[in-house]
């Protein structure tokens, strides 16, 4: 947190604007911390502030209350700059029980503010957290920070006195205290939470009123007490002009898709079958029938797939959504995809693996699955999104690139992306690229329709099935080019595998070219893709703005990539990947285009800290 | 509309790929049954698909003219569901094996049926894995001797249809590869029913498995061993309609002498709309040589079928939201102005 402005005097307390703030909620997962983040980012958001979040919240849906394993975190960033990250350290942290305290607190900065529920440190729960004595006792614990300890659930309690509630019901608006006290804190207008509360309890009039009256108690606290001595301020960002609104990436997706069946005037599909942490886009586009969206939850993954093959001969717009262990189910289809040269979209948001894994957690470690990981030579384009805002628009070239070269592609998010919002420049309709699709009338030959007839493009025709005199079969064996029949000679094999392959190698040519940010050569260029692009920027600028010649390209097409790719590669003195997996994308670019490059990776189902990228970048332009 | 239509025959639906099923296989008479009946039922040839799965059964889709789907093992079912939903205005066969449909696919046979999708779903059940060159399947009768089970399968087998009835399915039947008119017959009430049908067809693997329906097939033979099924009808089976079926008094069926004073009232009556799925799951119980096996349908009722309820919420959320804006969509919850 850096002040920007000396301070002032206000309601007789200092008051001090700054310019980035990193707020973190932390409490059992039944605290309602994530609807307490999600609230602040809003508000926040709709203030003008750029903001960044990451949700951090366990696999069980309700562990053992008041342990270290049912911790659930929302951390939020809130800045009146341009922000990438949501934050590598605390300023604030807001702890409701002894559990989140100890899980959360090695990431409150030295001399940062803790907020924590007094009435929560009592002997069980503190013995369920690890603790043998009261750490808000012990004077060295938490000597390094301002420590507020708030009698969160009395006075909750007393805030709702009078309205009939259970104590159980009272207790459940104590993240509404929170969030009233925080919000003082970062001088936030509370109206759109104060409408949410309204709208969302609107059949429980009493329950919406508790909310309301323990967000206020909570804020009447911080503005009565003493004990806050500084009141901050943060204002709006100065972002590119325009409409926003807040997004998180599996929103973004929906949309995307929602986008691209408008724009190639096409219906679309969706197969999905529940999954950590995909299952959002299928509730999302859900929503969306009115825009001629279908939604399948299929029986299983491999279901889930298949109905995607079969929507995708059957002529709409096809996308399925997993995560790694349901991209595992579906490989077999996928193949089927591939052979078949139909066009749909394979979303797999990342988790942590291998098997099930860390379900609530990010990481990178699919992308040699999704490259390599069907029975035969299968080769399909992937694309990678960078942000929650980007998948919006990777969402639409993933279907662009499907329909218009008659394949499978592989959209690569992850649960960090998924689920972190950022601020979204609403788009123009009209400034969206219409997404062209040729159908065949009829037939294409003299000897009648000829589903492996290829274009230029290597691209064979989609027919429509119920159109006269294009009757044809696909399916699963080996075809005859132009014919489409069933052909095993082994000329005929090399010849379609090889031209499966060039047809999605030469998409290269209708992809934009690689950018990077800084210069065009110099000692250091760091290679990154997917959800790690905000980490990797800010460090890359960091260092720049230190004097070193260091400069960052990151990917949105890993297959195949921008043609010009490997002349910026060898334009560096070294190369660094850094990567959220045990070195995936290095082990490829080191293959393809034998450079040295230097992996820097990290397998712990969280998102790099800014810190620890320049740290590697300032460790190799020192050795 | 089918009266403009020109006259279709089966050969319109021969597609101009040389069919390789062994010599004297059951799978030909299915496909020359099919052939017959798709020009019966008044719908152009470009509206109908064929799926399969995995086995000799599933390369039926190569040898039709419409269009088809050779899928991968089990799948199918899901394959199919996929197409309707996509492209609900085409009549969507699926045609599977026992393999296919019972082991690998069992998942998705049983959803597409819950579901009540309007599929019609071909099991070609020969008992045996043909394609993979004589293992037993999910349907070969305990004890089998095959080559993956030299000293007796142990396993006891699935009965397709009570699997299918199981799953409450709308449209249940049995055939016979060589019966040809009632297997043609069959076929046309299954592309009429509205929702999933399922049948089963017996189907002689002439390589691995020949015989095995010899009972249920042979002329002189199979009139004791089967009793075809008709709605509203007294079962009775036998060479010479002597045998009759009726239930005891603990609700069980057994076979009774009608030469034996019991009167044809006194019997089984079949009824295929029956709701409640108890008494097709009875006469699916029925099996040789303990009894004469039913053939026909079991059960043909209504319930809302799964591709229309999908169609039906899009076509009610446009009536009630409009067709789909974007920019409204784009626009929708919070959102804030930066100014210039």
């Amino acid at each position: 947190m850096s002040a920007v402005d000396s301070p002032s005097a206000s309601e007789g307390r200092q008051h001090e604007q700054v310019d980035t703030v990193v707020v973190r909620f932390c409490g059992d997962s039944g605290d309602g911390m994530q609807l307490a983040g999600t609230q602040f980012t809003n508000v926040s958001a709709a203030f003008g502030n750029d903001v960044s979040t990451l949700p951090d919240f366990p696999a069980e849906i309700r562990a053992p209350v008041g342990t270290v394993a049912g911790v659930s975190g929302f951390q939020i960033c809130f800045s009146s700059q341009d922000i990438f990250t949501p934050g590598d350290e605390v300023d604030t942290l807001v702890a409701m029980n002894p559990a989140a305290l100890k899980s959360n607190i090695q990431d409150l900065k030295r001399g940062g503010t803790l907020i924590v529920n007094e009435d929560a440190f009592e002997k069980s729960n503190l013995l369920k957290a690890g603790y043998e004595a009261n750490p808000l006792e012990d004077g060295d614990a938490l000597a390094s920070f301002r420590v507020h300890r708030v009698p969160m659930t009395r006075l909750t309690r007393d805030s709702v006195e009078g309205l009939g509630l259970s104590q159980r019901e009272a207790d459940r608006c104590k993240n509404f205290f929170a969030l009233g006290l925080v919000y003082w804190l970062y001088d936030r207008n509370p109206k759109s939470t104060e409408d949410w509360v309204n709208t969302k309890f609107g059949s429980k009039p009493k329950i919406a009123e508790a909310n309301l009256r323990a967000l206020k108690g909570g804020s009447n606290y911080g503005f009565s007490t003493e004990t806050f001595t500084v009141h901050y301020e943060v204002p709006p960002a100065r972002l590119e002009p325009g409409k926003y609104r807040k997004i998180t990436g599996n929103e973004a997706l929906a949309m995307g898709m929602a986008a691209a069946a408008k724009l190639s005037n096409l219906d679309l599909v969706y197969s999905g079958y529940p999954i950590t942490p995909a299952s959002d886009v299928l509730h999302e586009l859900a929503k969306f029938k009115h825009f001629g969206i279908t939604t399948f939850q299929a029986e299983d993954e491999i279901a889930a797939m298949s109905s995607a093959v079969g929507a995708a001969y059957g002529g709409v717009m096809s996308v399925t959504a997993s995560s790694g262990p349901g991209i595992c189910l579906k490989g077999e289809a996928m193949g089927l995809g591939v052979i078949t040269e139909l066009p749909m979209v394979i979303i797999d948001v990342q988790r942590g693996g291998p098997s099930t894994g860390l379900p609530t957690k990010t990481e990178q470690s699919d992308l040699m699955l999704v490259m390599f990981g069907r029975n035969g030579e299968s080769p399909l384009p992937i694309v990678a999104p960078s942000t929650p805002g980007d998948c919006f628009w990777m969402m639409q070239e993933a279907l662009r690139i499907s329909v218009e070269f008659m394949t499978p592609v592989v959209l690569l998010s992850d649960g960090y992306i998924a689920n972190g919002a950022e601020p979204w420049m609403v788009p123009a309709v009209d400034d969206l690229t219409p997404i062209v699709v040729n159908r065949p009338e009829g037939p294409n030959s003299d000897d009648g329709y000829q589903p492996y007839l290829r274009d230029e493009r290597l691209v064979r025709p989609w027919a429509n099935p119920g159109t006269p005199g294009l009757e044809h079969r696909v399916g699963g064996l080996e075809k005859a080019d132009v014919t489409g029949n069933v052909e095993y000679s082994p000329a005929n094999h090399q010849h379609m595998s090889d031209t499966r392959l060039r047809k999605v190698e030469g998409i290269a040519r209708f992809i934009p070219e690689q950018d990077v940010d800084g210069p065009d050569s110099g000692d250091l260029l760091v290679v990154s893709w997917g959800g790690t692009f905000g980490s990797v920027r800010t460090a890359v600028r960091q260092c720049r703005a230190a004097g070193k010649s260091v400069a960052h390209a990151h990917l949105r097409y890993m297959n195949p990539f921008p043609s010009n790719l490997e002349s910026i590669i060898r334009s560096y003195k070294q190369v660094l990947i850094p990567e959220l997996n045990l070195g995936q994308l290095s082990f490829i670019i080191r293959s393809k285009f034998l450079v040295d490059a230097e992996p820097l990776n990290k397998i712990q189902g969280k998102p790099f800290k800014v810190s620890e990228i320049a740290a590697k970048i300032s460790d190799m332009l020192a050795g | 509309m089918s009266s403009l239509l020109p006259q279709l025959t089966a050969k319109d639906f021969a597609s101009d790929q040389e069919v390789r099923w062994c010599p004297r296989c059951g799978d030909y008479s299915i496909l020359a049954q099919m052939k017959k009946v798709l020009p019966e039922l008044g719908i152009p040839k470009e509206k109908f698909c064929f799926v399969s799965g995995i086995g000799c059964s599933s390369r039926f889709p190569y040898y039709m003219d419409t269009y088809g789907f050779h899928s991968i093992h089990g799948r199918a079912p899901a394959v199919a569901t996929g197409f309707k939903l996509a492209n609900p205005d085409m009549q969507v066969w699926v045609i599977t094996g026992d393999g296919d449909a019972l082991s690998i696919g069992g998942n998705h046979l049983m959803h597409a049926i819950r579901r009540n999708v309007d599929l019609n779903i071909i099991l070609f059940n020969n008992q045996i894995y043909g394609l993979t060159k004589g293992q037993y399947s999910p349907t070969s009768p305990l004890g089998s001797l095959t080559k993956s089970t030299p000293y007796g399968s142990v396993d006891n087998p699935l009965n397709p249809l009570s699997v299918a009835i199981g799953c409450e399915a709308t449209f249940v039947a049995r055939a016979v590869d060589v019966d040809i008119k009632h297997l043609a017959g069959i076929l046309k009430r299954a592309a009429e029913h509205k929702g999933t049908s399922f049948v089963e067809v017996y189907q002689d693997c002439n390589v691995f498995n020949s015989g095995a329906f010899n009972y249920a097939s042979k002329k002189g033979e199979k009139e004791d061993n089967i009793v075809y099924l008709e709605h509203r009808k007294p079962l009775i089976s036998g060479k010479n309609r002597d045998k009759g079926i009726r239930l005891n008094a603990h609700g069980r069926p057994e076979v009774v002498d009608l030469s034996s004073g019991i009167s044809e009232d006194d019997l089984l009556f079949h009824d295929e709309k029956a709701e409640d799925p108890s008494l097709a799951f009875l006469l699916a119980q029925m099996r040789y040589p303990e009894f004469p096996e039913p053939l026909g349908v079991f059960r043909d009722v209504e319930r809302p079928v799964y591709d229309e309820g999908v169609r039906n919420q899009v076509s009610e959320a446009r009536a009630q939201l409009g067709d789909g804006d974007l920019d409204a969509l784009f626009n929708s919850g919070d959102t804030w102005v930066v100014e210039g």
